[in-house]
């Protein structure tokens, strides 16, 4: 099955610290990727390098079979859903004036209409952004990052402001998008049971990568997921 | 008396170079209120004021000059900005006293111009030429065409710049393309209400506009409502009352700013 994305030997030197140590992994078209590790293990910086956004690294990233320094033609492709999207919150834009940012071309103004209702957001779509909890801002940034059709969906999960009503929606969203629009999903989470129930392979990110490979593998191997879990447990204390 | 004026041919071109000036601000400054650089309007307003003194110094038409100075700093700025990581509001406090202070080290040299200066500091729309009136409509619609066109560009970037450059949208040419458009913005917007006030113009309708709870294309037709009322009551009022336009016209939009807040308070507006 074809790749959509090859990362090779991809090292990022920070002044002070190693944020990625060689890291070697691939995507394949329909995998559901699980990303987990603590905090500063790296994962934004690979989301950073992956997307365009840091070009300080050394090894090198494909998407599609192309190298990412030659084209950037790849985020055509590539729908992003920020862990912070950070806006000011009087910002005058509605649920719709978000989600239409996103959209390449304006003839596809129905498909806004369309994901809208999908994403359970629909209602919500003449309120400003900053009036809606985190959980659906969380929507509204998936509506957004949709909106082109993309092939491969990128998600970094907030870890605050997501009620259990939310973070339950959210995930049969991307069991669905993943399942039946067969979106390519990279996902990072500090939810090792929601991990578990949805991707199908796992990353375990610390400056190295640790394991890559099938969830079943990953959850057979009761060393790992303690010491993932508590990593992960750590991690969400921290946030709180 | 009333009637009378609107059939003053000095009139009309004050009134619609006003309205020009007024929806050109109030979109222009859309952007720089909620990219939190209110005060980039005033810095640009005052560097333009060493452009104008040049001016009057080499005997060139002084907003020429003006356009020329305002631009370059504008383009200076912002670059120093983004390469040496300076904050929004200290580069705005070099621009500004850097242009105040070419200017006054210029008349200075030149031994005092002082008619000319004031015109510029306080604005004189109700000298306004034929010329200046073609100026003024032509930059106010192409500037207008600019931003129709890049809409999602401009307000994507605005939002969120990174969440922008992953949409492939060239975000640092856009940051540029504002202030380049802010810079023609301030210089046109001279003759309305000078240097001194420019920046009531980019931020109070705005702020106001903001209050409204609405999203961006209706609060970008409140703010250049806000601001097109403010200007033509402020040139008719302060005609017939023989008072300063400028101040006028400011003071009306401060009103609108006052009795939004007023309405606001008592709950009239949703909370946002």
């Amino acid at each position: 099955m074809l790749n959509i994305v090859e990362i090779d030997h991809l090292t990022v030197q920070y002044p002070d610290v190693k944020a990625l140590d060689d890291v070697t992994f691939s995507i394949k078209k329909g995998d559901f990727l699980g990303i987990i590790g603590p905090n500063g293990a790296g994962k934004s910086t690979l989301f950073a390098s992956m997307l365009g956004l840091n070009t300080k690294y050394k090894g090198t990233i494909k998407f599609f079979g192309q190298d990412i320094r030659k084209s950037k033609d790849y985020l055509k492709e590539i729908g992003y859903v920020p862990q912070k999207p950070i806006f000011e919150k009087n910002f005058p834009a509605t649920v719709k004036d978000v989600v239409r940012m996103g959209l390449r071309r304006e003839s596809d103004m129905e498909k806004i209409e369309e994901i809208l209702q999908q994403l359970w957001i629909h209602e919500l779509s003449k309120k400003r952004i900053g009036e809606l909890s985190g959980g659906q801002q969380q929507r509204v940034f998936i509506a957004k990052a949709l909106v082109n059709n993309p092939k491969l969906l990128i998600l970094d999960e907030p870890v605050t402001g997501i009620d259990q009503h939310s973070k339950e929606l959210f995930y049969s969203i991307l069991r669905e998008l993943n399942s039946k629009q067969k979106i390519t999903i990279i996902w990072s989470s500090h939810d090792l049971d929601a991990v578990n129930q949805l991707a199908n392979h796992v990353a375990c990110l610390n400056s190295t990568l640790f394991f890559h490979g099938e969830s079943n593998e990953f959850f057979a191997n009761d060393e790992l997921v303690k010491q993932y879990s508590e990593a992960s447990m750590q991690e969400h204390m921290h946030h709180h | 008396m009333t009637l009378e004026i609107l059939t003053f041919s000095f009139m009309h071109r004050a009134l619609i170079s006003g309205v020009a000036i007024a929806i050109l601000c109030s979109i222009i400054g859309l952007f720089l209120v909620l990219r939190r650089y209110s005060l980039f309007g005033d810095a640009i307003a005052h560097s333009s004021f060493g452009g104008i003194a040049l001016g009057l110094m080499a005997g060139v038409y002084p907003l020429w000059t003006a356009y020329g100075v305002s631009l370059i700093s504008a383009l200076i700025i912002t670059r120093i900005k983004e390469k040496y990581n300076i904050s929004g509001d200290a580069s705005v406090a070099v621009l500004l006293s850097s242009g105040i202070a070419v200017g006054l080290v210029i008349i200075g040299i030149s031994g005092g111009f002082t008619i000319d200066i004031f015109s510029f500091l306080f604005g004189s729309i109700l000298l306004v030429s034929v010329n200046d009136t073609i100026l003024i409509l032509s930059l106010t619609g192409i500037i207008l065409i600019v931003v129709l066109l890049l809409y999602r560009q401009l307000l994507y970037s605005t939002f969120n710049e990174e969440q922008a450059k992953v949409s492939g949208i060239p975000v640092e040419k856009i940051n540029y393309l504002i202030v380049f458009m802010a810079g023609l913005t301030v210089v046109t917007s001279i003759q309305l209400v000078g240097v001194l006030l420019i920046s009531a113009l980019f931020v109070i309708p705005n702020v106001t506009a903001i209050m409204y709870g609405k999203g961006f294309k209706v609060t970008a037709i409140l703010s250049m409502s806000f601001s097109i009322f403010s200007v033509v009551i402020g040139i008719l009022v302060s005609y017939i009352f023989d008072i300063t336009p400028a101040g006028t016209i400011v003071l009306l939009s401060i009103g609108l700013f006052g009795g939004t807040i007023g309405v606001k308070s008592i709950g009239l507006l949703s909370e946002n």
